[in-house]
């Protein structure tokens, strides 16, 4: 992916703070979840770029952040050059055609009262196109033929499907616009494994064919590594990493994207037992994150300067920008058995 | 019952061709059809399966937690030569947290909200010794919140649930499961609701507490990494049944059924070429309510022939090879051809090109039939 054309998606000092409130008539606000604090991205057209991170590290809420479903605290994003933020009334409808959303939970993000062929022509209703009865069908017919389900249960609820089909409903309403980005918030994890990858296969054709921009967050690292051109690596609202696929796969620079790596559990006894770097204690809270380097409490490399200064995201190898003032190094990488 | 293979085999739990079924408004659900396991003491077996396979009903009629008027439950389960299946339920309380730990995927909704941690050990321990006074029990809590590697446990033993992170919590149940020492710890996806570098310590945990205490561990979990890493022997279920089993080495090295290669083949690996294609499994489960006539994944299996959506597989050892048993209707050297084209990146479809087999259905393969 070159960088001469400009981004898709231009994120810049993005921060989003949920306050705490006590008390019950007046609201006092006494301290603040600082879920994303500070991010910065560019989302490049054509490409998937990989969210990962754990439990609270501000995935989500930077995927809502994207789609305008949240308001920034800070921060501007563009999209195609425009701010998301200054965009009101009929240009935020226009804008919000141009990019969708496909939720993690198929089983909750379905109205159960419902059929699947108005749920998938609502975003047709919603933007006052396809009108025309025998348009509208026709149109949706074909959306669910793309991703694989049957036309003819065009009348049928979300109910009659099993998990992975309605994860299909969920990608055809999101198609149906045909947006520029879409933003895939974990689309596999509540699947069984065994049909995890025909959604992942049906995301990559799509994209593919219609030249689909993805943003895809996830936990796991291993689908990330097979979605993603590009991959953000986030930890208690702050991208520690920023890297292509392979270069972060192959020589992750900052020791936490080393730990999750080698935390991977590898399906082949062969692996089994490598040299693994345990990462002691729990993700501190958002609401009161350590100082400096937020990963200093948990490092395996901590130096004093981790404690005073906090390091920005710069270069520290091709292809790869991290977030550390000591970067793994390439026998540190091998020792930890990460695989490339 | 065909005469039961005396304690003989040694193993600390042997399950015998169980059966539970449950009645429900919409029909009889199979859950569990016929499964029989060992474990040996301080073994470790890995279940592998998706959601409604029956790995989960098999272990929980273990403990006797699938009783019920709408149930019923066929075969013998034995632990260390007792028979479970028909033990009143007194009996079965002096198993379950005692002899038979056991921890569940959600940490959170398994510990009381309302009482401290420590106080919901301290309840664990003395329900199953009547000579262990308050203060003994209460020293004991620490001990084991500390075993399990939770800091500070004197100041954490008088936290309340809500005060722990979520591997905090799935360390409490640990400590909780192993309070009375037990011989078998029966883990329930004790990882799927935990983030990776969490997971990577509470797994690190299971095995130090295996080699200390010497303890036999039943994992169930639709994870394979997991599984790899954790068991010594691996069943594979499907549809209520065990489709394959034998040990770590041969299920990920030379695995034969085709249910299995779908697995392998369906997830992305760390330790795979990256623009690796993964071959999804077409279709889904079966019903539980419904299930297909001959063999359960044969309407999902890209090897199928007419007759095996007629003829039942039983679970056969594979030639040659001790300890290692599947549910298929192909031929040993026909699954081994296939595996070793699948094993070097090939899809099904290639697999059956290069060795030259051709299915009675193959106008009509299982995927297409499934659409």
């Amino acid at each position: 992916m070159t960088a001469a054309a400009p981004a898709l998606v231009e994120v810049r000092d993005l921060v989003k703070h949920f306050p705490i409130t006590r008390g019950v008539i007046r609201q006092r606000p006494v301290g603040a979840v600082r879920a994303v604090d500070g991010v910065s991205f560019d989302v490049h057209a054509g490409e998937t770029l990989g969210i990962v991170g754990e439990t609270g590290c501000g995935k989500t809420t930077t995927a809502r952040l994207l789609l305008r479903l949240l308001d920034p605290t800070a921060g501007t994003i563009r999209f195609q050059g425009e701010d998301i933020g200054e965009v009101e009334g009929r240009a935020l409808k226009a804008l919000r055609r141009e990019m969708q959303m496909i939720f993690q939970d198929p089983y909750s993000s379905l109205n159960p009262r419902k059929t699947v062929g108005t749920i998938i022509g609502e975003p047709f209703s919603i933007h006052g196109l396809e009108t025309g009865d025998g348009e509208r069908r026709r149109a949706v017919t074909e959306l669910m033929e793309r991703v694989g389900l049957n036309p003819e249960h065009y009348n049928r609820h979300p109910h009659e499907f099993s998990g992975g089909q309605r994860q299909r409903i969920g990608v055809a309403r999101a198609i149906a616009l045909k947006p520029k980005l879409i933003v895939a918030d974990e689309p596999v994890s509540a699947l069984d494994v065994s049909i995890q990858a025909q959604i992942l296969n049906l995301l990559r054709e799509l994209q593919r064919e219609l030249g689909l921009t993805l943003v895809f967050i996830a936990h796991d690292l291993s689908v990330v590594r097979h979605m993603c051109d590009r991959v953000a690596v986030m930890y208690l609202g702050k991208v520690v990493e920023l890297a292509d696929a392979d270069a972060l796969y192959g020589h992750p620079r900052h020791p936490y994207t080393g730990a999750l790596l080698s935390a991977v559990p590898v399906p082949d006894p062969r692996h089994a037992g490598p040299a693994r770097r345990l990462l002691s204690g729990d993700v501190p809270s958002p609401t009161n994150p350590p100082p400096a380097c937020r990963f200093h409490t948990r490092c395996p490399k901590v130096q004093n300067r981790c404690r005073e200064q906090e390091p920005p995201l710069e270069p520290k190898g091709p292809g790869s920008l991290a977030a550390c003032h000591f970067p793994l190094t390439a026998e540190e990488v091998e020792a930890e058995a990460v695989y490339s | 019952m065909t005469g039961t293979p005396a304690d003989g085999d040694g193993a600390l739990l042997a399950i015998d061709d169980l059966w539970v079924r449950f009645d429900t408004a919409d029909g009889e659900v199979q859950a569990v059809r016929g499964v029989s396991l060992r474990v040996p003491a301080g073994g470790a077996l890995g279940i592998v399966g998706e959601s409604g396979s029956g790995k989960s009903v098999s272990m929980l009629s273990v403990l006797g937690l699938t009783r019920g008027r709408r149930t019923r439950i066929e075969g013998s389960i034995r632990f260390e030569g007792r028979e479970l299946t028909t033990a009143s339920e007194d009996d079965l309380r002096q198993v379950r947290g005692g002899e038979v730990g056991m921890i569940f995927q959600d940490p959170l909704s398994s510990l009381h909200p309302f009482y401290r941690v420590g106080r919901q050990l301290v309840e664990a321990l003395r329900t199953h010794r009547d000579d262990m006074g308050k203060a003994a029990a209460r020293e004991r809590a620490v001990e084991l919140l500390a075993l399990v590697g939770i800091p500070e446990p004197r100041r954490r033993v008088d936290a309340y649930p809500h005060e722990y992170s979520g591997g905090m919590r799935q360390r409490a149940m640990i400590a909780m499961a192993l309070a009375n020492e037990p011989q078998l710890l029966i883990a329930d996806e004790p990882t799927t609701a935990l983030d990776v570098t969490v997971q990577a310590q509470i797994l690190a945990l299971i095995a130090r507490l295996r080699e200390e205490l010497g303890m036999a561990v039943v994992l169930i979990t639709h994870d394979l990494g997991v599984v790899a890493e954790v068991a010594d022997d691996i069943a594979v279920m499907y549809a209520g049944e065990v489709v394959e089993r034998g040990s770590k080495d041969v299920i990920f090295g030379a695995p034969q059924h085709p249910y299995t290669w779908g697995l392998l083949r369906s997830i992305p690996r760390l330790d795979r070429p990256r623009d690796e294609e993964l071959v999804p499994i077409a279709g889904r489960p079966p019903s539980p309510i419904a299930l297909p006539k001959g063999c359960g994944f044969s309407p999902r299996c890209p090897y199928v022939r007419r007759a095996h959506r007629e003829t039942h597989p039983a679970l056969e050892p594979v030639p040659d090879r001790a300890g290692h048993e599947v549910r298929c209707l192909l031929a040993p050297e026909v699954r081994s051809a296939l595996w070793r084209e699948l094993a070097s990146g090939a899809g099904p479809e290639e697999a059956k090109a290069a060795t030259g087999y051709r299915s009675d259905l193959d106008d009509l393969t299982g995927a297409q039939a499934e659409r």
